[in-house]
């Protein structure tokens, strides 16, 4: 690793007034060396976004840069006219974004678009443009150059449209490649292959890369050097290998505490009676159709089947697509099951019709995904938990008297009863969600990327509620993500779901390491920076 | 070839459509207090004998209600809207004669309120936030709570009266003997009175429309991607900005566009302009509500055939739609 | 709420609208008062000009009549028939959009045709073709502009409810067991309540637009004095008493503006452009 290709010192940016702290970064200094990997790390709001956006001349107009310098090619970009910052983004300092679902103008060919970088330094004829974008498209591995050059971005999948916008940022052969959350929103698998690119690329062109990122597991598998923010100041830096194995701060090893770890208990063996007992379900989606057309047909759900003992959780993995949301949707008969049996203390719920099913629903509940959209707006949390069980027949003051003995348990304390959703966070809320769901008293919980929406912390911290609750009520529950080291920590049993088939089901230290089937042998060697391990032994150091 | 199918469809939902009017027609005449032959008559019609005679013959108005019903949709998809005593014409023959002018009126409005709605709405959002943006806010929020008529009445009295810079009056000059070149521009002066008031009301709805797109789309992840690639301001806003901003305009616009139709009625009628909105004034005014409710199914007719029109646009801009993977 | 009120008073435009309505409301309240004698009453010469005499500050019409009285008179109809024709739109396109959002399929596809008909038809001609054939009386205008004015708010609301449905949080709600009616009304609706009030007000002001146009075209109630009226009888004496016409229509801008502005800003107050939870 030789020269220094980017110096940051003391980088200050002010936030307006009435945000809730003064500054977005604050007396943020490190460096960049020509082809190294910087894994920038922390949790919504530290500030590492920003940075980047500082950096391209990208800051939203309410943020000011309050002091600092940004050294690159001998000059300071902060102070630079606009018209020399334009010169720079795109072909000295590339950028990619997060969500490859939006971040590609849906009206323009993919052709066009990769173009354009070169039309916007005034390089190149269109004809000798068009040359290099399909270059572009096969160095990024997208199949089908000739096609892709043509098609629109809907056209592609969330995966493909990554490999088009890394081609964008390619295309001038900048020194400095900027990466933020480019991975947050695609599949573990896709994932993978993405960071592989950009492993490869980096090989190649011996550009220095800027990987923003929440996920420590990323930084483990690609990360020279780290560095950690955390409400915009830096707070440790240093090689990867180290900071992973031996953190110095605080705050650091709290959030690498905080992750699912690569170590896999052994779980305990639950031979009680079944709460759930699925029996060949199954449910297929049609779309399109008519007129002569064939309708495309997805079968969400094929033929499966399983059981969940009391007291036992069961994680149902899976990446988008699987099916296992639409499964935990059928259980509950969100979505009518096409055929099958879903058996709750032994009663068929498919078989049920709308007015036993009502009386039936209390046996099954569900915490939800999203914590903002899972809490009526209008309604305070005290109608929010006491509206089941009255409806069920529970005397009003009784639901309400237990619904603030809820509260305590899932630790908000009582009085967040007479308060509005919009007063919690989002790790609050999901309390919140899992004490509507016990007041029901069900039988089983699901559990549907109860914490997927949560920055990693929190995350630690409902788990940990989970755990504990599972300890002292004996719920059974069937948690449904597509984070494995998540259901790791949790599930006694996993099962993993392929396009609507259930491939793989066993007690989970077989099934992470020693795997039957090809799919869920993939699966496991996606996830960034795992390596999975038997006992308690901590497989970090191990992993790069 | 899916267009042609999407088109047979749409066609076929138009017929469908247009034969549920032609019922709704045939109640509200069945609906109106008095003789049904008294109010196909007309005023002018009531009083000769011999005329509600035949119409009573022709609609077989002494038979059952569907017997009647079939007889009326059957006269209707023949073409034949009846006859109106007072105009002393076939109420078809009527309505074709002016409905040229109406198309041109309505068409040029659309044109204008677009064209001016859409420019004003991105200078708008250019300057969003300052003195710019907030007079031409100010502007278009006046236009939207100024009535139709109100507004032709005031320009005839400004423009035409007052200051004579157009004509306020009519189609084209009377007597005036032009052909060609020269008939045209007299026409074109006549027009731009009738087709700006018409407008402003759309001008309104579309220059708010476009400001507060464009400032949505401002704030979209792919025009973060264009400014990170280095593109200019300028490209940014045409090309990427612009294109997308104006997708949910075109479609507002298209579904508006039929409504024209409606406020052509006010503005022919103060103008004096030749075409089938005046003709619906008219027969109001002599209660000859055959005329009416022709005028009336033939505005639905074009109001619809607007839409497919514009649905077929639409297709054409945004290649997501009807595109199979 | 106190939130709402705070944001609502920060818009200028809104305080200013909220003004000029309560001026109209107050003018309209108090007519019988300051004319007695009603808009119809010949009080003096016609064609008086504005300002010109004592106690006739806007002049007198083509028959005679107190301008003013006829202004002040006019903004009850007004008023009043905006406000009922809203309220029967209202009443006919909420529950046509909730049930159709919510419950889907083949209801869905009957609200949907059966709105899109309307749709299509041309508003102010079916307006036109409803009042004559009816014979124009103060219940079948009110009626006629209430049934050219629900589809977009059955499709405003079917939209709200649609999204609202698809929410978590009404999931939660039907594993409590609750039943259809119940969230449909308790916990959807309540939610979808912001878009539908800025859409009535917007509504009245339509209305209130449509009323006049149709008095303008000789459509009005006969014994009913009303600015579109007012404007249609002076059309013919335009030239020579262009104030006639011009009074009415400033009438029928400042109250269509004013309730414009009031809709604006109640918009403003009730989305406040929330941050999205967002990562820095």
């Amino acid at each position: 690793m030789s020269d220094t290709v980017l110096r940051i010192d003391k980088l200050t940016l002010d936030l307006p007034s009435g945000a809730d702290r003064a500054h977005a970064v604050h007396d943020l200094s490190f460096t960049l060396a020509r082809g190294e990997v910087l894994c920038v790390v922390g949790e919504s709001g530290s500030g590492k976004s920003m940075t980047a956006s500082a950096l391209m001349g990208l800051l939203p107009g309410a943020v000011k840069i309050g002091g600092g310098r940004a050294i690159f090619g001998g000059r300071d970009v902060l102070a630079l006219p606009e018209a020399e910052r334009r010169a720079l983004r795109g072909a000295k300092i590339g950028m990619i974004f997060q969500e490859p679902m939006t971040a590609l103008n849906p009206l323009m060919r993919i052709g066009d678009q990769i173009s354009e970088v070169f039309e916007a330094h005034g390089l190149l004829t269109p004809a000798e443009r068009r040359a290099r974008a399909l270059a572009l498209i096969e160095e990024v591995g997208l199949p089908d150059p000739e096609k892709i050059i043509r098609a629109y971005p809907f056209q592609l999948s969330g995966g493909q449209r990554q490999r088009a916008m890394i081609a964008m940022a390619l295309a001038l052969e900048p020194e400095i490649l900027i990466a933020d959350e480019p991975t947050t929103a695609l599949d573990v698998t896709t994932q993978a292959q993405i960071l592989d690119l950009i492993a490869e690329i980096r090989q190649r062109h011996g550009m220095a890369v800027m990987f923003i990122t929440h996920d420590f597991g990323v930084v483990a598998e690609i990360a020279d050097r780290v560095i950690v923010m955390r409400h915009g100041e830096m707070v440790e830096t240093g090689p990867a290998s180290e900071v992973l194995a031996a953190p110095q701060h605080d705050y650091t090893r709290r959030l690498l505490d905080a992750i699912p770890s690569n170590a896999v208990p052994r779980p305990e063996r639950v031979t009680a009676a079944p709460a759930l007992e699925i029996r060949n379900l199954r449910k297929t989606y049609r779309t399109g159709g008519g007129w002569g057309r064939a309708a495309r047909e997805v079968r969400a759900i094929d033929d499966v089947s399983l059981t969940i003992a009391r007291g036992e959780v069961l994680g149902l993995v899976g990446e988008s697509g699987s099916g296992k949301s639409t499964l935990g949707r059928a259980v509950v008969r969100l979505v009518d099951p096409d055929g099958g049996q879903i058996l709750v203390g032994g009663d068929d719920m498919a078989a049920l019709d709308a007015d036993a099913l009502r009386r039936a629903r209390r046996r099954v509940q569900m915490v939800f995904q999203d914590p903002y959209a899972s809490l009526n707006p209008r309604a305070r949390i005290l109608r929010s938990i006491s509206e089941g069980p009255v409806a069920q027949g529970v005397p009003k003051r009784d639901a309400e008297a237990r619904a603030r003995e809820l509260l305590e348990v899932v630790g908000l304390g009582a009085d967040a009863a007479d308060r509005y959703p919009h007063e919690f966070s989002g790790g609050q809320r999901q309390r919140i969600g899992i004490a509507r769901a016990l007041a029901m008293d069900p039988d089983l919980i699901i559990a549907d990327e109860a914490v997927s929406a949560l920055d990693v912390s929190i995350q630690a911290q409902v788990l940990d509620l989970l755990r504990d609750l599972r300890a002292r009520l004996g719920l059974s529950l069937l948690f449904i993500t597509h984070d494995l080291r998540v259901a790791a920590q949790l599930c006694d049993r996993i099962a993993v779901m392929q396009k609507g088939r259930l491939v793989e089901i066993g007690p989970v230290d077989e099934v992470f390491l020693h795997p039957r089937d090809p799919y869920t042998r993939s699966l496991l060697d996606a996830v960034p920076g795992a390596s999975w391990a038997d006992g308690g032994s901590p497989a970090r150091a191990e992993a790069i | 070839m899916a267009i042609a199918t999407t088109v047979l469809g749409r066609l076929i939902k138009a017929a469908i459509t247009l034969l549920a009017i032609v019922v709704l027609n045939f109640l509200l005449i069945h609906a109106a207090p008095g003789d049904p032959a008294a109010v196909m008559a007309g005023e002018a019609g009531a009083a000769d004998e011999i005329f509600i005679a035949q119409l009573r013959e022709r609609f077989g108005l002494d038979q059952p209600l569907y017997v009647q019903l079939w007889n009326y949709v059957g006269n209707i998809i023949q073409f034949d809207l009846g006859y109106s005593y007072r105009q002393g014409a076939p109420v078809f023959d009527l309505i074709m004669e002016r409905l040229p002018a109406t198309l041109l009126l309505t068409l040029t409005a659309f044109g204008i309120s677009l064209l001016f709605g859409v420019a004003m709405g991105v200078a708008a959002s250019a300057r969003v936030g300052r003195a710019g943006d907030s007079v031409i806010t100010g502007i278009a929020l006046l236009f939207y709570a100024t009535p139709l008529y109100w507004a032709a009445l005031m320009a005839v009295l400004v423009f035409s009266v007052w200051l004579g810079w157009l004509p306020g009056f009519g189609y084209e000059t009377v007597g005036g003997g032009f052909t060609g070149l020269s008939r045209a521009l007299d026409i074109l002066k006549h027009l731009i009175l009738p087709a700006t008031t018409l407008g402003l009301f759309f001008m309104a709805v579309y220059t708010r429309m476009t400001r507060a797109s464009m400032l949505e789309v401002a704030q979209m992840d792919f025009v973060k991607t264009a400014r990170a690639k280095g593109l200019p301001d300028r490209v940014i806003r045409r090309r990427h900005i612009l294109r997308n901003a104006l997708l949910p305009v075109v479609t507002l616009a298209g579904l508006q566009a039929g409504q024209l139709v409606g406020g052509a009625v006010l503005t022919e009628t103060v103008f004096a302009w030749p075409g089938i909105g005046r003709l619906m004034f008219e027969s109001l005014q002599a209660r000859d509500y055959n005329t009416l409710l022709g005028v009336f199914l033939i505005s639905a007719a074009m109001v619809i055939l607007f839409n497919i029109v514009t649905d077929l646009v639409y297709r054409l801009i945004d290649p997501r739609i009807g595109a199979t993977r | 709420m106190s939130d709402f009120w705070s944001r609502f008073s920060r818009n200028r435009g809104a305080i200013l609208g909220l003004v000029l309505l309560a001026a109209v409301i107050i003018v309209a309240l108090v007519a019988p008062l300051l004319f007695p004698k009603g808009p119809w009453q010949m009080v003096q010469r016609p064609f008086l000009t504005p300002f010109a005499t004592e106690g006739l500050p806007l002049g007198t019409d083509t028959l005679g009549r107190d301008v003013a009285a006829g202004l002040a008179y006019g903004a009850r109809v007004s008023l009043l028939v905006g406000l009922v024709s809203t309220l029967v739109a209202l009443a006919i396109g909420v529950p046509l959009g909730a049930v159709a959002g919510y419950y889907g399929g083949w209801v869905d596809e009957a609200a949907m045709r059966f709105t899109e008909f309307f749709q299509t038809i041309p508003n102010f001609a079916l307006a036109i073709v409803l009042v004559a054939i009816l014979e124009p009386t103060l219940t079948s205008i009110t009626l006629a502009i209430a049934i050219v004015s629900w589809p977009p708010v059955a499709r405003l609301v079917r939209a709200e409810v649609l999204s609202l449905s698809k929410r978590e949080f009404v999931d939660a709600a039907q594993l409590a067991g609750l039943s259809n009616r119940r969230i449909l009304l308790g916990q959807i609706l309540p939610n979808a309540m912001s878009p539908i009030i800025v859409m009535a007000s917007l509504m009245v002001a339509t209305a209130i637009l449509l009323e006049s146009s149709l008095a303008f075209l000789g459509l009005g109630d006969p014994n009913i004095m009303s600015w579109g009226y007012m404007i249609g009888a002076a059309r013919t004496v335009i030239r020579s008493a262009w104030w006639l016409s011009f009074f009415p229509g400033l009438a029928i801008v400042i109250t269509v503006l004013a309730l414009n502005l009031i809709g604006e800003g109640l918009n403003d107050a009730m989305n406040p452009h929330l941050n999205r939870k967002g990562r820095a």
